[in-house]
């Protein structure tokens, strides 16, 4: 089904999109928001700029934007895919539970946040180019990849990892640790260490999709230098109590 | 070395006492141990939480506690309390912990206001004999009445909840409180025709055929939040905040994290569940109103929105703009409302009366004709049928109890819920503690407390010559307080009595 959203508000866009079973190709978009909240068992392709909370709660569809998104992209996802050719905004992925998010170029602020994992369902969100500020804070489970692909500078804002206490974050740069401590890029909660090649096999399949999916050909870049970023403990508040 | 005296003695009476131990196997603190040589019943009063939980259950009643007598020198600036923090904090160098709302000494001011009754004139109405309308809906209530071509009214409510009484069960989580506690809050709930909250740990999977009676909370930490968890229950409720703690966010230890509260949260066992302070998608109004229409978005705008806030100073700024954000309903939670652990400063020195709070909120929305945007429930400390009366009264649509539900259901205030070791098997997930509360029982306890409830508002209303909530929603003329200064009574906007 081809949808001109041209004139359509996002009540309308998104109610034409859920009245059909079939796989939707939206067409002229101009910052509806909402877009595939909720959606499950079909593939939404968007041709142009969808708006805020793209994909929220997203159980099961793929979403593919030829165009840029906005902020709040697969808010409380809970599985599906979504792939971005372009940049987002701020907040991508938030509380993000399953599923994964590859986005070509850059993202904003704030990008997975409080992401969380269980069992076997555990989310994923590669990002090509740059992050911004507050990246996986309060982390809690999944995996975060940044490729750093065309940055000029380290590929990562302020902060990253402030109170995570589960899941792992890759971010490919030669940037030594003490000084991105020093430079509050990193905070002294987070462990950070060069990835050994054992610890790459984890990531290996997503660069590979990634690469697929935006037609990079065969990615090497698994051989290149990732820091990954842990917990130093899964219980962050546990000593900041007194006794009963 | 622990410079403190326990606070509370154990007294034991032995020509009572007959050694049977169920003292002892009744405490989870171990508060109580028997001496083999001497054949007798001991106990250790630091370890004891004042949960009453032996002394109730003794079966000659041989056990009391008391407020131990041994007390530092009188000061009226240093409490014991404070002096016991003090040390507390010096041994640790922790933030003091507590559980339960805010007992220190402010005004109540439920307790300063006077309900009225009819006498001669608009003669007061007897309950048992004429008829008296409890139900409340809540929701959005339509800006105009539309008519189709052929003059029919066209239904333009949007979704609202329907209850047979004004009162709801507050938001407490799976993890929080036991599995056998929220049994007994959703079969009640019910049983009543109203509704228990899931709070912020999902819903386990046993309750989801309570869900017409269910608001499923989405806060902070998202946890337990799915497609299917939003489509569940008859509304969704966002928590930004909570008038135990306002301003901060939540936190349940890993230790709570276990079994079936892990696949509940969609956490891993061990892992501590945290509840940032904000939700870090909401910077704004208009970001608050993003969450809200992708939740009705999920449910196909079917359910009701609930903002749940903390009345803060600023609460009635704050309310009109989540009137205008599409929010369907508001709820706000006063500083008294209990907690499962909270920092005590922040418990205790943070936030504001429900009572000034609800007024307050009320008259904003008013002056500002956007009241029936939304309903109001106010928390935060109702603890009896009068209460209820006198927030709707004040302006609410409907009110929320936490505290009061958990004390029918064997909570003796000991306020140590933090610890996880509730003697009464409502805050604490230890298989051996959480058995203790049948809920079988605590159910018929919740409908018992909410039956009375009902039928003493439909006494005090009858009395006022009052026959519907509808009626008495908002009607200040009802109220009169006592012992209050002007800018009390400006601010409840009732008169003092004898006005």
């Amino acid at each position: 089904m081809v949808i001109s959203a041209a004139q359509l508000g996002f009540r309308e866009l998104n109610e034409k999109i859920k009245s059909t079973s079939e796989d939707a190709c939206i067409n002229d978009c101009y910052g509806q928001r909402f877009i595939a909240c909720g959606a499950s068992d079909k593939t939404i392709t968007i041709n142009g700029t969808p708006g805020n909370a793209l994909g929220a709660y997203l159980d099961g569809a793929l979403v593919q934007v030829n165009g840029n998104a906005q902020d709040a992209v697969g808010d409380t996802m809970n599985g599906g895919k979504i792939v971005i050719h372009g940049n987002v905004g701020d907040a991508l992925g938030y509380s993000m539970r399953g599923g994964e998010i590859y986005v070509k170029g850059d993202a904003g602020y704030r990008t997975g946040i409080h992401m969380k994992q269980y069992k076997e369902i555990k989310p994923v969100i590669v990002i090509g180019g740059s992050v911004g500020s507050f990246l996986g804070e309060y982390l809690a489970g999944g995996i975060i990849i940044v490729l750093g692909l065309g940055a000029e500078d380290i590929p990562m804002g302020h902060f990253t990892g402030t109170g995570m206490h589960g899941g792992r974050i890759y971010i490919r740069t030669n940037a030594e640790v003490d000084s991105l401590l020093a430079e509050n890029l990193l905070v002294t909660q987070v462990i950070a260490e060069e990835a050994t090649p054992e610890e790459l096999t984890e990531i290996e399949s997503y660069i590979s999709e990634f690469a697929a999916l935006f037609g990079m050909g065969e990615a090497k870049l698994a051989n290149d230098r990732f820091l990954l970023l842990r917990p130093n403990t899964n219980n962050p508040y546990k000593q900041l109590y007194t006794k009963i | 070395m622990n410079f403190i005296y326990p606070e509370y003695e154990i007294v034991r009476n032995h020509e009572k006492c007959t050694n049977c131990g169920i003292c002892k196997k009744e405490c989870a603190n171990e508060a109580h141990g028997f001496m083999e040589s001497a054949s007798k019943m001991t106990c250790d009063d630091a370890k004891c939480v004042n949960c009453h939980r032996c002394s109730v259950l003794c079966p000659t009643k041989a056990i009391k506690i008391i407020k131990s007598g041994n007390t530092y020198k009188e000061n009226t600036n240093w409490s014991n309390k404070t002096i016991n923090e003090i040390q507390r904090q010096a041994e640790s160098g922790g933030v003091l912990l507590s559980g339960m709302g805010n007992p220190e000494n402010y005004p109540v001011y439920f307790d300063k206001i006077l309900l009225n009754a009819s006498q001669v004139t608009n003669p007061s109405i007897d309950p048992l004999r004429e008829p008296m309308e409890s139900k409340v809906h809540l929701g959005a209530r339509p800006k105009k009445i539309e008519r189709d071509t052929d003059g029919k009214i066209k239904s333009n409510l949007k979704p609202q909840m329907f209850l047979s009484m004004p009162v709801m069960f507050s938001a407490m989580s799976y993890g929080s409180i036991s599995y056998n506690a929220h049994e007994s809050l959703a079969r009640a709930a019910t049983e009543l025709g109203v509704m228990y909250n899931t709070g912020e740990g999902g819903l386990h999977e046993n309750f989801y055929k309570y869900g017409k009676n269910t608001i499923v909370q989405v806060a902070s930490g998202r946890f337990g939040v799915h497609p299917t968890y939003l489509n569940s229950g008859s509304a969704i409720e966002i928590k930004m905040g909570q008038g135990g703690k306002p301003g901060i966010g939540g936190h349940l230890p890993g230790t709570k994290i276990v079994g079936d509260i892990s696949a509940t949260r969609m956490i891993p066992e061990g892992t501590d569940a945290i509840s940032p302070a904000p939700h870090h998608d909401i910077y704004s109004i208009e970001d608050l109103c993003q969450l809200i229409y992708s939740l009705k978005e999920v449910t196909n705008y079917t359910k009701p929105v609930i903002v749940k806030i903390a009345a803060v100073h600023n609460v009635a700024a704050i309310a009109s703009g989540i009137a205008r954000s599409g929010a369907d309903i508001i709820a706000l939670d006063g500083f008294r409302g209990g907690t499962g652990a909270a920092p005590t400063r922040i418990r205790d020195n943070v936030g504001l009366p429900i009572e000034l709070a609800l007024a307050c909120v009320d008259d904003r929305l008013r002056d500002e004709g956007i009241r029936n945007n939304v309903s109001i429930i106010a928390g935060g400390s109702i603890r009896s049928s009068a209460d209820v009366v006198k927030a709707i009264a004040l302006g609410a649509d409907c009110v929320y109890i936490g505290s009061a539900a958990l004390i029918a259901l064997g909570c003796h205030l000991c306020r140590t819920c933090h610890a996880g070791n509730c003697n009464w098997g409502i805050a604490t997930q230890i298989p051996e503690l959480t058995k203790r509360l049948n809920p079988e029982v605590g159910y018929k306890r919740l409908v018992n407390l909410m039956t009375a409830w009902r039928n003493e508002i439909k006494e005090m209303m009858g009395g006022m010559g009052i026959n519907a909530i509808e009626s008495l929603k908002g009607n200040r003329l009802m109220l009169r307080g006592v012992g209050m200064n002007e800018k009390e009574l400006e601010i409840l906007g009732i008169k003092h009595a004898g006005e």
